[in-house]
């Protein structure tokens, strides 16, 4: 199966990235509220993986990210 | 003493730290790559700084995750002394040997220049040929060394303490004008609660020779051999 893990900065944490676009795309006359600069991984994977631990241990630092599995 | 450089794909001041180490420490020093498995027989370990492994997914995660990473876990968990510069110290959050995180820099710029740096703890074995309260010039060059710990955490490493150096200006005041990354607190430098782990984002390795305009990364190294 295909899974995508869309990894972002964790809520309330400064982000720069998503700041510096966020501030191009108001510039640019879109009314944009907020802006996230994240990631994305795609796995291809056995059915039985366990994407949480993967993603958990592996993939995002749980102190500064957070995710969500497509 | 007896000392082990890691090598990671990637890392880059390798060569610096080897240089520093044996012709002007004259200490006895290898090079590990990231296969090594055992750290044994070695007194300290430094992770030099660099882009390991490209600096893919997050700083320092994928070299955590080697072999070396793992010995170097377990060479720290049994009490040897491990110095991770810039990247090094990147990788040492990674393995949660030392708290907190390095982010992308506020300003989203690499900052390669000269900073002062208050010393907070001197009475570490990293730290001990400083004063307490010193202020000292190291070169930084990096571009995400936005030191994170959440608030309570930071309190409890101050009380330990952890926080073994800051930005500051010439007067050794801890401005926010002074701080080159936005790093929490201007933390450069902190290490665990045994002492034995000390990470710190500026550069000791190049500032060992008068060639170079300062000598202040020498009292790290003299600290570690004395």
């Amino acid at each position: 199966m295909k899974v995508r893990i869309l990894i972002l900065p964790k809520r309330g944490l400064l982000d720069p990235e998503g700041r510096a676009v966020k501030e191009m795309l108001l510039e640019e006359g879109f009314k944009v509220k907020e802006v996230k600069v994240g990631k994305v991984v795609e796995l291809e994977v056995e059915e039985d993986t366990d994407i949480r631990t993967l993603a958990e241990k592996y993939l995002i630092n749980p102190l500064v990210e957070e995710y969500v599995i497509e | 003493m007896k000392f082990a450089v890691c090598v990671f794909p990637g890392s880059n001041c390798d060569y610096d730290t080897y240089y520093v180490i044996r012709d002007l420490l004259q200490q006895e020093v290898s090079f590990v790559d990231h296969h090594t498995r055992s750290l044994a027989g070695f007194d300290c370990v430094v992770l030099p700084g660099g882009f390991s492994f490209g600096d893919y997914l997050r700083a320092g995660v994928l070299a955590s995750k080697t072999p070396l990473g793992e010995a170097i876990f377990e060479f720290a968990q049994r009490g040897g002394l491990v110095l991770g510069i810039c990247n090094g110290f990147q990788i040492l959050t990674e393995l949660h040997l030392l708290p907190g995180a390095l982010l992308k820099n506020e300003n989203l710029r690499f900052v390669c220049r000269d900073v002062f740096l208050r010393v907070e703890n001197n009475s570490l074995p990293f730290t001990n040929r400083f004063e307490k309260d010193e202020v000292v010039v190291l070169p930084i060059a990096h571009g995400e060394g936005r030191y994170y710990v959440p608030e309570e955490e930071l309190r409890l490493m101050e009380e330990r303490g952890q926080i073994v150096m800051r930005y500051c200006d010439e007067e050794g005041k801890a401005t926010e004008e002074a701080n080159p990354n936005g790093s929490v607190s201007n933390i450069a430098g902190v290490c665990n609660r045994e002492g034995n782990v000390f990470g710190l984002m500026p550069h000791p390795e190049r500032a060992c020779e008068d060639l170079m305009g300062y000598r202040d990364g020498l009292l790290l190294w003299h600290s570690l051999i004395a």
